[in-house]
């Protein structure tokens, strides 16, 4: 949806150089003027500067702790526990969801398992977790594999259910055996489904990252968050909460730039 | 189009020849009893493999022992505050997420300064993962309702605000001339033609943006204590009380499948005109 709103600037603004620099700093403006709120708001002393610490104090703590503090490692250790839960999220969701469109007993098994835990808000497993495997990785990485799985399972399901059936005859008639269509047929045609899926568990791993090391963690970027915060510390803390928005920013927008790669050869 | 709302499951397509009008019924029963049978047996297991050792007994109590604790505390009246507050929190959240999202949303579709104003705010924060915001809501609004609710209806403002917006900036031109044509107004165009032909996108944004909201009502009770479903679970978490844990997990499976549900049948409600409720 997002995606629209982008998409219709990066085509639209297909002028000569200056034109385009000018249209960025107009479409743009906007958060311009939210700084420039902001930075008022805090010089004026309508609201006090612990409230809302100058835009130059947070860049100054986000340098500090890019440089000098361990906000690179904590982020790392965050990121490599989202990658762990989502990866093996992915892998297993989409070999659940094809199984389920592809056999019936699997579909009976699985089917009612997702129809009870998909309405679940997953950040009520937290406790779950921390009760099965402690404060450790294993319980986060758990925890977002759990959570991100059932929009893959859901979304390859529906993506394979969907699958024309024409398509299916022609290859079945060309005499492809059953894993050859499922290869050769049902994934590639279920594909933007199973992205979208994905696309969600992207956006779900990042929630359920931070929101699991606000609660339950001794490292990584949400743990520091709220340290910081704790501490009294708020410029630090506004930087280091801008920096995780930033990447989860940069996650999505990456993902999408491989959706449109993966699906090129669908006409646009 | 009709091909995809007509396609059948792989397993049925790839024999040609399968089930025949006169089955339909009772192969649907047939499924619906398996799944039952399905979630029975899971159930079973999880009682006596708890009950009899084969599952360690701290990490997953047996099922009648949680509903136990969870009749209890229904009887003592915890349950029904928690459920009521958690309640509370996630749909003030969400509604008024909903009603800034779908005005902001027909607003940006309809004028370009409040297209040009919101545009690059919600492209960069639609993405974002609105819960790391939380300490400076709290930090802001203090560890209350206020923050808590605010925080939800911040993350379910993104998904309703695009949608809306999608769902009325690509309207068809015909409708509208022809509602014109026959002398309706700005405000009768709003209320007959833009709502209604937006609406089924509008209620795909509010479906994406509940479940987000539940999951941030959860996180703000857990992060911030106090009663609330999240609350009392991340206490009984902290206790090692895992049978405390497991009646809060079936309380919250309880409330999201209901207000899951009462949303989809919200939409077959206000979408019956609709050619997708006809199929």
């Amino acid at each position: 949806m997002a995606d629209a709103v982008i998409a219709r600037h990066e085509t639209g603004g297909a002028g000569g150089g200056v034109h385009a620099v000018v249209n960025t700093v107009v479409r743009f403006s906007p958060l311009l003027l939210l700084c420039a709120l902001w930075e008022f708001l805090g010089l004026s002393g309508l609201v006090s500067q612990q409230m809302l610490p100058g835009l130059g104090e947070i860049a100054q703590a986000f340098f500090r702790m890019l440089f000098e503090g361990n906000l690179l490692y904590n982020t790392m250790r965050s990121i490599s526990r989202a990658a762990a839960g989502l990866g093996s999220a992915v892998i297993v969701g989409i070999l659940t969801g094809l199984l389920m469109a592809s056999f019936r007993p699997v579909r009976l098994l699985v089917n009612p398992i997702v129809q009870i835990f998909y309405p679940m808000p997953k950040s009520a497993l937290i406790p779950v977790v921390m009760i099965w495997l402690g404060l450790g990785d294993s319980s986060k990485i758990l925890l977002i594999f759990l959570g991100c799985l059932l929009p893959v399972i859901v979304g390859t399901y529906n993506g394979a259910r969907g699958v024309n059936p024409f398509l299916l005859w022609s290859a079945a008639s060309l005499g492809a055996s059953r894993s050859a269509v499922l290869r050769e047929v049902v994934l590639p045609a279920a594909m933007p489904d199973i992205l979208s899926g994905c696309r969600s568990a992207l956006a779900f791993s990042f929630i359920l990252m931070v929101s699991s090391e606000f609660v339950i963690a001794t490292d990584g970027v949400g743990y520091m968050i709220s340290s910081l915060g704790d501490g009294g510390l708020y410029p630090a803390m506004f930087a280091a909460i801008f920096f995780v928005a930033a990447i989860g920013f940069a996650a999505d927008r990456a993902y999408a730039a491989l959706v449109r790669r993966v699906l090129r050869w669908r006409e646009a | 189009m009709s091909d995809m709302a007509q396609a059948r499951p792989l397993a049925d397509a790839v024999k040609p020849g399968a089930p025949r009008q006169p089955w339909t019924i009772s192969a649907k029963l047939v499924d619906t009893a398996v799944q039952v049978a399905v979630i029975l047996a899971l159930a079973a297991a999880w009682e006596f493999g708890a009950r009899y050792g084969a599952i360690n007994p701290f990490l997953l109590p047996p099922l009648s022992v949680v509903l136990e604790r969870l009749w209890s505390d229904l009887i003592s009246g915890v349950v029904p505050v928690d459920l009521g507050l958690t309640l509370y929190r996630a749909l003030t959240g969400f509604l008024i997420g909903a009603a800034l999202g779908i005005t902001i949303g027909i607003l940006m579709a309809r004028s370009a300064l409040v297209r040009w104003f919101f545009d690059p705010l919600i492209s960069i924060g639609f993405p974002m993962p609105k819960i790391a915001f939380l300490p400076i809501f709290i930090l802001w609004f203090d560890i209350y309702d206020t923050s808590k609710i605010i925080m939800v209806a911040f993350s379910c403002f993104y998904p309703i605000v695009s949608a809306t917006y999608a769902g009325t900036s690509g309207l068809d031109k015909w409708p509208i001339w022809s509602a014109r044509s026959f002398g309706a107004r700005e405000r009768d165009l709003l209320w007959e033609v833009y709502l209604p032909m937006a609406m089924p996108q509008i209620l795909t944004g509010l479906q994406v943006a509940l479940p987000v909201g539940m999951i941030t009502t959860i996180v703000t009770e857990m992060l911030m204590g106090g009663r609330g479903i999240g609350g009392t679970m991340i206490t009984a978490g902290r206790f090692a009380d895992s049978v405390g844990v497991f009646a809060g997990i079936l309380e919250i499976i309880i409330l999201g499948f209901v207000v899951v549900k009462g949303l989809e049948m919200i939409r077959r409600r206000l979408l019956v005109w609709h050619p997708e409720s006809q199929r």
